[in-house]
């Protein structure tokens, strides 16, 4: 009879959780930071067409740093929990907390359970009606769960953005401070090389707008992206009404700009 | 029903995980297909009475549609509801009007339009306009067992199609068969006579306004020779319910815009209830 080599449950784990780990290390960053009206993700991702970022429900978001059919398969799942969750009961009974236990539940089990973790890092994030209501959420490979305050960076640069967002965060930033502060960051190199300058077409940005009623989510792109960036530009934060032109109203370019501009009244 | 993620260790079920499709109909269809308006059971002989909705019309004007309907539900000779809606948006470029049994109508418009949000999210574009009315069919169709019990629906769809930008309709029969009509059509108890008024008032050319009031005039046709359509409920202050599709999307009027265009209908019908020109 074969007898199997004994591993030891630590070593086992550990070998796991070190597969898991280098091949997150190995994707590019996401940064997820609340701003006065919402919460913003941002993404060094040239792709137009696979996102790193989604819309899960109205007030939800989710984004993902690692392997993509791994977190592609994560975020169907949890489009599916939140549609079915809305159906069955009513849209404003779709939380951060449940999908994010549900995520939990699921990694950790894929963790012991299967024959090789899943090598992904997610974010789900509610905006709130208040920025003390705003949850974000931050799930790794093994389930485990992180209940975070403002802000959250993870993939391969994850802990030095992290650091770099500890020490120049601060609650109510605009729009425009925080995309600046996370393009900013997203662009040092973790090795000490010299630092990139980032512009609209190599990020994916998106946001959960507190004011918008019922679907929040919204990426950035275009114009408005470029003026945002733009410390001498004084758009701040995004317009009030979506693109006028004909097509998926879910992302703003400033392209067809609405009448009244928010930052012209601040309020 | 699995609300709560999972069997035995609490992961989110296999059905959750499955790759391929994008439609919530056939998800919940493999795991919660009590869910589904179809898959009700029905008692076998017995007949019921349940609310019903009337009339729904439907026109195109240059650049979009209007769609309109009455707001009253009957039931037998009684009015079950005097404020009904039964124009719904079903998506951003899309409307739905239903007649027929009242609570599962409005439960297929409720799971057509998550149908649609569904595949939004998860394929990250927008469903042509002739693959949402197909969707529609598909629902209809499954509901065919009931429609010969009584619980017929009969829904018209109609929405902004973004490669042509023209509006276009769809009708259906309760055996799920999707028709495109042309100009205008209506469905509905009051249906003859408000396709009558359409056919009289609808001509080519017309801006959004002209198709609103050609739109409430049919319906006051309607109310007219047909006890279950409601007319303009001027003391309640009760309108029809109107949604404009154009290519900025779609929008409901709001009812002080509604309450000007009925008040002019009703003050030109003063002494000319006809409405004869």
């Amino acid at each position: 009879m074969n007898m199997p080599f004994y591993v030891s449950p630590e070593q086992l784990m550990k070998d796991r959780a070190d597969y898991a780990r280098k091949g997150i290390a190995r994707g590019r960053s996401v940064v997820v930071l609340g701003y006065d009206r919402g919460i913003a993700f941002v993404a060094e991702n040239p792709s137009r067409a696979l996102h790193k970022i989604s819309e899960i429900y109205d007030r939800i978001a989710f984004a993902a740093a690692g392997k993509y059919n791994e977190f592609e398969n994560l975020r169907v799942a949890g489009v599916r929990y939140a549609d079915l969750r809305g159906y069955s009961y009513d849209r404003s009974d779709v939380t951060a907390r449940g999908l994010a236990n549900a995520y939990a539940q699921t990694l950790g089990t894929v963790f012991t359970q299967e024959s090789k973790p899943y090598e992904v890092e997610i974010v789900v994030a509610e905006v709130g009606v208040n920025a003390e209501q705003d949850q974000i959420y931050r799930l790794t490979y093994d389930g485990s769960v992180a209940d975070e305050q403002g802000f959250i960076a993870m993939g391969g640069a994850g802990e030095q953005i992290t650091a770099g967002l500890q020490e120049r965060w601060t609650p109510g930033m605009t729009l425009g401070d925080a995309l600046a502060l996370a393009v900013d960051l997203l662009g040092h190199d973790p090795a000490g090389g010299p630092a990139r300058t980032l512009s609209g077409k190599q990020l994916e940005v998106a946001v959960l707008d507190r004011a918008r009623p019922r679907r929040t989510f919204r990426r950035l792109a275009g114009p408005l992206l470029e003026a945002l960036l733009n410390s001498e530009d004084p758009t701040t934060d995004v317009p009030a009404e979506d693109d006028l032109a004909p097509g998926r109203h879910d992302t703003l370019t400033g392209q067809n700009p609405p009448a009244d501009k928010r930052e012209s009244n601040p309020s | 029903m699995n609300l709560r993620p999972g069997g035995g260790d609490g992961r989110l079920p296999a059905a959750f995980m499955t790759t391929g499709s994008s439609s919530f109909t056939e998800f919940i269809g493999a795991h919660a297909p009590e869910l589904l308006p179809s898959r009700r059971l029905l008692p076998v002989g017995g007949t019921f009475e349940a609310p019903h909705g009337t009339t729904i019309v439907t026109l195109t004007y240059d650049g979009g549609i209007v769609m309109a309907g009455d707001r009253r539900a009957t039931m037998g000779n009684l009015i079950a509801n005097r404020d009904m809606n039964k124009v719904f948006a079903a998506d951003q470029y899309s409307a739905v009007g239903i007649a027929g049994t009242a609570g599962l109508a409005i439960e297929i418009v409720k799971l057509f339009q998550v149908e649609l949000e569904h595949y939004e999210k998860i394929e990250g574009t927008l469903l042509s306009l002739e693959g949402k009315a197909n969707r529609l069919a598909t629902m209809i169709r499954s509901n065919l067992a009931m429609a010969m019990q009584g619980l017929a629906v009969v829904p018209m769809f109609a929405g902004f199609d973004l490669p042509t930008m023209a509006g276009r309709i769809f009708s259906y029969d309760v055996s799920g068969g999707c028709y495109e009509e042309h100009d205008h059509h209506s469905v509905g108890s009051g249906s003859l006579f408000a396709r009558g008024a359409m056919k009289k008032l609808w001509h080519t050319g017309m801006d959004s306004p002209a198709a609103v009031r050609v739109a409430v005039e049919a319906l006051y046709d309607a109310a007219d020779d047909d006890s279950a359509t409601g007319g303009p409920d001027l003391s309640r202050r009760i309108w029809p319910t109107l949604a404009v599709v154009d290519a900025d999307g779609l929008r409901f009027l709001d009812d002080d815009t509604l309450a000007s265009v009925v008040e002019q209908i009703v003050a030109d019908r003063r002494g000319n209830p006809g409405g004869a020109r």
